[in-house]
């Protein structure tokens, strides 16, 4: 070992370290997290199976098998063949609903709906609870006053009774379900994104771009969102299982998709007298329902945990 | 403290005039002609023109709303529902102990249970039982309350049919069995259509305080039977809920230097856990229990209309779809108004808890 060589040698850890970011280490400490790894599996196979669903479905969902297959009944349960029945029945994996709808593809297309309705609800209200709690916490003053007193009364209701309320205002529908369900969230984002403005705008770079006289609109779209939005991730991704099952709630309720339309909630609620005689129908839904709903809830919760900075990893 | 108080309820009340003016716009809002939603569709428009006339809903809407405003503020009058042509006090006097009871019964079950699980979950950190506790809170979280409610009707009264876990799958109390109001009983007598017989009607249809008024058991034994399956399957997401925060809180609380001084100074473990770390972890507890309100609520909605009970969510769905303006009126201003009165409550009991926070 000469004394030349000495000073170039650099520990082999520090040299292999990439340049770390939030987001890199983030996504790094989510891997390491069975629970939230476990929701992305179940989201990326609902994700699958709504992307291929003309070709998982055997059937159309919406089509009426009787007088195409002979003898078969309504509600009839599960058959598969693989698993003993008998061959001369044709094979429903979940059976066959009351109006002689194969009922797995009908499943299989309920989770297109799904996912749809839950993107589009969360969208909507991430685009309007945003644009409202930057306006209110960049702004300040009354305007901040006014926007969060209106948030405050829209979170005195409770969430699903004011939601039936819009829903039968705007007429019962999927797509004006979704709108209910946006409008009724819209104040939980509106709350994180103010509050992280809030914290945001005070910071030494946002007092510089002030001094360098750059125009309020810019400063506020340019440098306070871009570094706000982190929290609206989780939240987000929450949200989107909240929204299913509120979207769901009011199809059970008859306010959302109307028949025949394959949605989950709708497809519990139209069998749900029949929970003692047919339970697969009611079951298999509602199970879907809560599957969905727990990959998101799962995955949020990882991004909670990998997305905070000053949480003491172990 | 008294400062602080006063200022809470200063606050509220911008919330309060905002919720009179969207319940009342939410029930102009929504579409349809209340006169053939109420008297059919073959009501004659003269028929119709006198139901408006009638019922003053063919002034325009700015003097509707200072009628309705006056009429809450000034005459504490609900209004009379054109459905059942009975005033709304009436209705909710009825209705509202049924909900009532099956919040309380849901946040009793939640709260126990969930601070439980909690402590187990956070003072064997990490261990199976911890792992098992969080793994069953996100399934009670994710699952839909329409969907568990069927699901405990198609266990509890089907396949546990015959055995001593046997519950009825719906209704209030079973027929035959009577539960006769406390103040008949006791030989009472109430003049009808007063506040007094109001108030009385309203604690003799709560269910369980009127059959223990009254000893009955029979009644007693049944309501309680037939409120467990309700109240699990509204009180299932609070408890998940409630376990999760007081896990993490707790786990906090017990990562501290004090509680490390505790152990320390030979206190006995149930000790340190329970009076050092749990009275410091319940701050957070609190405020969820008190938040999850609106949760049951809403969830009150769906379990009624699958356990077949008339409260108060069912009564303003169906009279959402019916169109009775009146009865959506008094009927969203109670809950709103009770969800901002619980959320101050919540604050203050914070405040008591917490003395940070009084004095910031």
């Amino acid at each position: 070992m000469t004394a030349e060589t000495l000073p170039l040698k650099v520990p082999a850890a520090a040299r292999s370290k990439e340049p770390s970011s939030l987001y890199r280490d983030a996504i790094r400490h989510l891997l390491q997290k069975r629970s939230a790894v476990i929701g992305m599996l179940i989201l990326l196979a609902l994700a699958l199976v709504a992307i291929f669903a003309p070709a998982i479905a055997p059937y159309d969902p919406e089509q009426q098998l009787i007088g195409i297959e002979q003898g078969l009944k309504k509600r009839s349960p599960p058959c598969i063949h693989a698993l003993g029945c008998s061959t001369e029945q044709p094979q429903h994996i979940f059976g066959v609903d009351a109006n002689f709808r194969d009922f797995f593809s009908r499943v299989v297309y309920g989770s297109r709906l799904s996912l749809q309705v839950g993107f589009a609800s969360v969208t909507f209200a991430i685009v309007v609870g945003t644009a409202l709690g930057a306006v209110a916490g960049f702004v300040g003053g009354w305007l901040d006053n006014v926007i969060m007193r209106l948030m405050d009364v829209l979170l005195a209701f409770p969430a699903l009774i004011l939601a039936i309320a819009i829903v039968t205002m705007l007429g019962p529908g999927l797509i004006n379900a979704l709108i209910a369900i946006g409008i009724v969230t819209i104040p939980h984002y509106a709350r994180v994104i103010r509050s992280s403005v809030l914290s945001v705008k005070e910071q030494d770079f946002i007092l510089a771009d002030r001094a360098l006289g750059v125009p309020p609109a810019r400063i506020l779209l340019r440098d306070v969102l871009p570094n706000s939005i982190t929290p609206l991730i989780v939240q987000g991704t929450l949200g989107i299982g909240t929204a299913i099952v509120e979207v769901a709630a009011l199809s059970f309720l008859g306010l959302g998709a109307q028949p025949p339309t394959p949605e989950w909630g709708l497809m519990v609620s139209a069998e749900r007298n029949q929970i003692f005689t047919a339970p697969f129908l009611v079951l298999i839904p509602g199970v879907a329902i809560a599957l969905v709903v727990l990959g998101f809830n799962l995955l949020g919760d990882g991004l909670q945990d990998a997305l905070n900075p000053r949480l003491n990893r172990r | 403290m008294l400062h602080f108080i006063t200022r809470r309820i200063v606050l509220a009340v911008p919330v309060l005039i905002g919720i009179l003016f969207v319940t009342f716009a939410l029930a102009r809002l929504i579409p349809g002609d209340p006169c053939r939603a109420v008297l059919g569709e073959r009501a004659t428009d003269e028929i119709c023109d006198a139901f408006m006339e009638r019922n003053g809903l063919n002034e325009p809407i700015p003097i509707q709303f200072g009628i309705y405003v006056r009429q809450i503020v000034v005459e504490q009058d609900l209004g009379t529902s054109f459905r059942f042509g009975r005033p709304v006090i009436d209705i909710i006097v009825e209705r509202l102990p049924v909900t009532i009871e099956l919040a309380l019964a849901a946040m009793i079950f939640a709260t126990i249970l969930g601070i439980l699980f909690g402590i187990i979950s956070a003072y064997w950190h990490n261990s199976t039982i911890d792992v098992a506790t969080m793994v069953g809170a996100n399934i009670g979280v994710s699952m839909p309350v329409f969907v568990l409610g069927l699901l405990l009707q198609y266990v509890f009264a089907l396949l546990l049919k015959d055995t001593l876990l046997q519950l009825p799958p719906s209704g209030r109390l079973t027929s035959g069995i009577g539960n006769p109001p406390f103040f008949q009983v006791w030989g009472w007598d109430v003049p009808e259509h007063t506040a007094l017989f109001s108030i009385y009607s309203f604690i003799a249809n709560l269910n369980y305080i009127n059959a223990l008024l009254t000893a009955n058991w029979t009644a007693f034994g049944d309501a309680v039977n037939r409120r467990i399956l309700p109240a699990i399957a509204v009180g299932t997401i609070p408890l998940a809920i409630i376990a999760r925060i007081t896990r993490s809180s707790l786990l906090e609380v017990l990562s501290l230097d004090y509680i490390r001084t505790a152990r320390a100074k030979g206190l006995a473990e149930q000790g340190v856990v329970v009076v050092h770390g749990l009275s410091n972890a319940m701050l957070p507890v609190v405020t969820i229990v008190g938040l999850q309100l609106g949760a049951l609520l809403s969830g009150a909605v769906l379990t009624e209309t699958i356990f077949n009970l008339a409260g108060l969510g069912r009564t303003l769905f169906e009279a959402i779809t019916a169109r009775d303006y009146i009865i959506v009126q008094g009927f969203t201003l109670i809950v709103a108004v009770g969800f901002v009165v619980m959320n101050l409550i919540v604050d203050i009991s914070y405040a008591f808890l917490d003395p940070r926070i009084r004095l910031s």
